[in-house]
Formats: C-alpha cells, sequence, structure tokens
C-alpha cells in the first residue's frame, strides 16, 4: 500500500516534469499557447474589449471618386467656358486641401498608374475601384480637353502652382531635353510595379511628404528643392519628373478641344506668350512654301523609331528582361520626341501647344481681345 | 447642322483615329481589369503569427509616428504580477517606476485589479510600435501583447514603407472589410 502510493507520487511526479518539459519546447513554436492560464477573477472584473478602429468605410471611396470627377467638371468649365484664372486658382486651392492635406496625397492619379500596371501584371492583386477611376477620368478628360487636371485637380500640381512667385523662362533645348525625364521615369515605374520591385513613383515622389508633414530627411530634402525652384522654375515637378503627365501629354496632343487664348481675332501682340510660365505658347508659323525637305527629314525621323526602340531594347536586355523592357521604351520615347521635334505644324496664331499646356487660364487675362470682351479697363487689372 | 460636311483635314482625322484608339484601349483596360477590382479594397495588417518584434514597424512607417501600435489580446493576458512585457529584465521592484518598465514611452498602463492579478492597458497616444514589450511577452509570457496597424492612422500607402523592409513578410494586404488579424484565445482549453 505505502510502496503503491509512492510509486504512484513518483509516476505523478515524473508526468509533472514530463509536461513542464514539453511545454517549455512547445511553448515558443506553438502560437497562442498560454503559459499562465487566465484568471478566473473573484471581484467582478470585466476584460476590457480590444479596439479595432476601422478603416476608411468604402463609400468614402465613392466619395473620392465623385469629389475627382466634379473637381475635373468644374476645371473644364473654369477653362472653356468662364475663362477664370481666378476659378482654376481657388479650385486648385480646394484640390489641394482634399486631395493633398486631407487625403495625404492618396489616392492620386500619379500613382494609378502603378496600381494599374500591377492589376496586369498580378491577376492576385485586387485593384480598388477608385484608383481605376482616378486612372482613367484625367487621361479621358486630357483625351478630349487637354491638361485641365494639372492645373486645378492635382494637389501637387496646385502646391506648385502656388509657390510660382517670379517666373523665369527655360531655354527651348533644355526644356526639350529635360521634357524626356517624365516618360522613362514613367516606363521605369511601370516595369517596377509590374515586376514587384515596388512602387517608385511613389517612392520618389518630392511633395507626398509635405502633405503628410513626415517623411526621410533625402525626400523632405527633394521637395524642398523642388518648391525653391518652383519660385522660378514653374512647376519644376509638373514638367520634368511628373510620369502620369507624361501620359496626359501624350493623351491631350489628340485632344479634341484646345485651350484658345484669344475670343477673337490674333493679333499677334505676344503678351499670352510673356505671361505662360510653363512655355507652353507657340508662336505663329506661317506655312513653308516647299514641304519637300521638312517630309524627307519627318520621314527619316519615323523609320528611325523602330531603329531607336530595337537598340535601346538591345542594350537594355544584356541587364536582363526589365531592363530590356525599359531600354526599349527609351528608345521609343527618344525616337518619338525626334520624329516630333521634325514635325512643323504652321499655324496663324500664338496658341498654347496642347501636351505642354496645364490649362492654368493665365494667358487669357493677358490677351487684350479678352480684356475688351470682359470690358476692363487698364487701371482695373487684377493682381492675379 | 449643315447639310455639307466640313472636310476633314489630316490632323482632325488623325487626333480622331487616336482618341478612337485611346477610347479603345481603356475600354479594354476596364474589361481586363473588371474582374479583379475590388470594391472595398485591401488595406494592409500585420499577420501576428508572422511578427518577429524586430521594431522596423516604429522606424520605418511614412508617418512621424507610426501607424503600427501594441494592442492587447485581455483573453490571452495572464495578468501576472510579474509581466515581461511591461517590466525590464531583473527590475528593483514590481512597482510603476519608470527605471522598472521596458516600455521607451511608459505607454503601459499597470493598475491591480485583485490578489495577484494586474491589467496591463496600451495607451496608443503614446506607443510608438517598438514592438519591446510584445517581445518580452511572447518570449516569457502568454503573447497577449502583439503589434497591428492602426487604420485610423495609416495612410494606406500604394506599398506599404514598413512592408518593403520588414525582415519576415508579416505585413500582409487583407480585404478592408476584415481590417484587423487579432490574437485570439486557444479554443482548447
Amino acid at each position: 500500500m505505502n510502496q503503491h502510493s509512492k510509486k504512484d507520487a513518483e509516476r505523478g511526479l515524473r508526468r509533472a516534469v514530463c509536461v513542464v518539459i514539453g511545454s517549455l519546447l512547445l511553448t515558443p513554436t506553438a502560437w497562442g499557447e498560454q503559459r499562465f492560464p487566465p484568471p478566473d477573477f473573484e471581484g467582478g472584473y470585466q476584460l476590457p474589449a480590444t479596439s479595432t478602429p476601422p478603416a476608411r468605410a468604402e463609400w468614402f471611396q465613392y466619395l473620392d471618386g465623385a469629389v475627382l470627377l466634379g473637381a475635373l467638371g468644374l476645371a473644364l468649365w473654369l477653362v472653356y467656358r468662364r475663362r477664370s484664372r481666378r476659378g482654376v486658382a481657388a479650385l486648385s486651392l480646394f484640390s489641394l486641401a482634399y486631395f493633398g492635406l486631407y487625403r495625404k496625397g492618396c489616392v492620386c492619379a500619379i500613382g494609378s498608374v502603378q496600381n494599374v500596371a500591377l492589376a496586369l501584371a498580378d491577376p492576385h492583386y485586387a485593384l480598388p475601384f477608385s484608383v481605376l477611376l482616378f486612372f482613367l477620368a484625367p487621361l479621358l478628360a486630357a483625351l478630349f480637353a487637354g491638361r485641365a487636371f494639372c492645373a486645378a485637380v492635382c494637389p501637387q500640381g496646385a502646391l506648385q502652382d502656388w509657390m510660382l512667385l517670379k517666373p523665369v523662362k527655360v531655354p527651348g533645348w533644355l526644356e526639350a531635353a529635360l521634357g524626356l525625364i517624365p516618360p522613362l521615369f514613367l516606363g521605369a515605374g511601370v516595369i517596377s510595379a509590374a515586376t514587384g520591385g515596388g512602387f517608385w513613383i511613389c517612392r520618389y515622389d518630392p511633395l507626398v511628404p509635405f502633405f503628410r508633414f513626415s517623411g526621410s530627411a533625402w525626400m523632405l530634402g527633394l521637395g524642398v528643392a523642388f518648391l525653391l525652384v518652383g519660385i522660378f522654375v514653374g512647376r519644376p515637378y509638373c514638367r520634368f519628373l511628373c510620369p502620369y503627365g507624361a501620359l496626359l501629354r501624350y493623351a491631350s496632343a489628340a485632344a479634341q478641344w484646345k485651350v484658345k487664348v484669344t475670343p477673337a481675332a490674333c493679333t499677334r501682340c505676344a503678351l499670352c506668350r510673356e505671361t505662360c510660365p510653363f512655355g507652353a505658347l507657340r508662336e505663329p508659323r506661317e506655312k513653308p512654301k516647299s514641304h519637300t525637305q521638312a517630309r524627307r527629314r519627318l520621314a527619316m525621323m519615323l523609320c528611325l523609331v523602330p531603329v531607336w526602340t530595337g537598340l535601346g531594347a538591345w542594350a537594355g536586355s544584356r541587364l536582363g528582361a526589365p531592363a530590356g523592357w525599359f531600354g526599349g521604351w527609351a528608345g521609343l520615347v527618344i525616337g518619338g520626341k525626334l520624329a516630333a521635334l521634325a514635325m512643323g505644324r504652321p499655324q496663324t496664331d500664338f496658341e498654347p501647344e496642347p501636351g505642354a499646356c496645364f490649362a492654368c487660364a493665365r494667358c487669357f487675362e493677358a490677351c487684350p481681345e479678352e480684356r475688351l470682351r470682359r470690358g476692363w479697363k487698364p487701371e482695373e487689372e487684377p493682381k492675379a | 447642322m449643315s447639310t455639307q460636311p466640313e472636310p476633314v483635314n489630316r490632323r482632325d482625322f488623325l487626333g480622331r483615329a487616336a482618341r478612337v484608339a485611346a477610347m479603345t484601349g481603356a475600354g479594354a483596360l476596364i474589361g481586363k481589369l473588371a474582374g479583379t477590382l475590388a470594391p472595398g479594397g485591401a488595406v494592409w495588417q500585420i499577420d501576428p503569427a508572422k511578427c518577429t518584434r524586430c521594431g522596423k514597424c516604429a522606424t520605418d512607417c511614412v508617418l512621424e509616428q507610426s501607424a503600427v501600435k501594441c494592442i492587447h489580446a485581455y483573453a490571452i493576458c495572464g495578468y501576472c504580477e510579474l509581466c515581461t512585457g511591461y517590466f525590464g529584465p531583473e527590475p528593483n521592484a514590481l512597482t510603476t517606476a519608470a527605471e522598472n518598465q521596458l516600455c521607451p514611452t511608459a505607454a503601459i498602463q499597470r493598475t491591480f485589479v485583485e490578489d495577484p492579478y494586474y491589467q496591463y492597458r496600451i495607451d496608443e497616444a503614446l506607443c510608438i510600435g517598438c514592438a519591446k514589450c510584445v517581445s518580452g511577452c511572447n518570449q516569457y509570457g502568454n503573447g497577449s501583447l502583439f503589434l497591428q496597424i492602426r487604420h485610423d492612422r495609416c495612410v494606406h500607402c500604394n506599398v506599404c514603407a514598413i512592408a518593403r523592409v520588414c525582415p519576415s513578410d508579416a505585413i500582409v494586404r487583407v480585404p478592408a472589410e476584415r481590417p484587423y488579424l487579432l490574437k485570439t484565445a486557444p479554443t482548447t482549453s
């Protein structure tokens, strides 16, 4: 009897040691295993609930979309019907407050390019509805009526537009050369997003840190540099970096309705050209007497486009497949730019180049014919 | 409407063709993506089962103060008097004195419930998501403290800046209707 109970005790001890060692071995790997059992409270203690603040409700997405469409429509109306610089400036301030400060620069049309690229490349990625809308709506608007999105709806554009104090002209050759950067950045960003290399366009956006009041020192420094340059050079990000702007530029080249400076006949006073801080206004150009030489040059440049593309793709593919895609795109961009430069467009009036014009409406008020139409006297000039 | 249609010049024709082509492209894009469109969208969240408490959540969020906070699943908590998530190693005394605490911002409030149990509550205004307490709790305790992305703070970046540096790929996209991956008490008793 005594021996029996001793044996029992020994077995019990052994079992206990087993359990302890086993639990020690198991607990680090087993998730949710409780080393200390939750107590049974006697004092009527209630377990506090773990709070889970919800994500932004779904309908807010549709609110963002509705605000985008509303602002886009209002921008087009202000530019084409009211021809009002003040209206456009006020709308841009609203966009800066809503899309920039309230939405903290996300969702934005510039970044949406990458989501669409990723959704096309990766069928498991769920594309939010609002992102597709932010990608398509400004693009389709530009396809019919130019880049009014840039002037009045984009918060990045609005921030720079309000920083512009003392515009200086950028020489044409520099403008053309720097203008190659946005499509190249677009290609790099799209390829990176599609191949899972991360969203470079968002990561290297210099203006978003201002919407969030935070960011790495590098990006904040870059943002400050862009804003400081933007005091003198109108919208440096939009013109020389924005990848979505590159898309809009291509789309608005085919625009049906274009910004027309003068409401009457152009007197060729060139005041509008002096007012445009973005170098978008083109001088009148006579129809050349003979087309032969220009046509030959254009034909040659067009023939060279595939050569450039192939060359770029070949050079890039030596570094890997994504670099090959990028090289091909870079070749296409450069070839296309050369062809565009060879294209001489005769025009009778001072007109903005559709791809470069942000439809900011500054030039309207500079036009003497527009002033006549509004019945302004010289001393009533608005300080805009 | 005039009965005589205006002659179309080459530039207008090319522009029209480009518009038609672009509209067709947009239509094709919508058609292609219609299947993958998520009406509610997805949000970022930390999978506590994968989290290694490395501390990058506190430093790599785009926000000045991280959107990641420590949260407490009270149902798992052992209400220990010597909480290894609250006290640093070898504390002088089991008191709320600052030198005893593990949390660098004193974001954990320790209150007496009944002998020998203490409640630990996270003050989210102070928590910086450094995961020191999470590490302590998981090493020696029940693992009731864990990190989550707080959706009242998260700005829903296209690619989460923390996900890019997370060593264990613990940050995943979850459907917006169920935005948290909470720890629950084990069902087996």
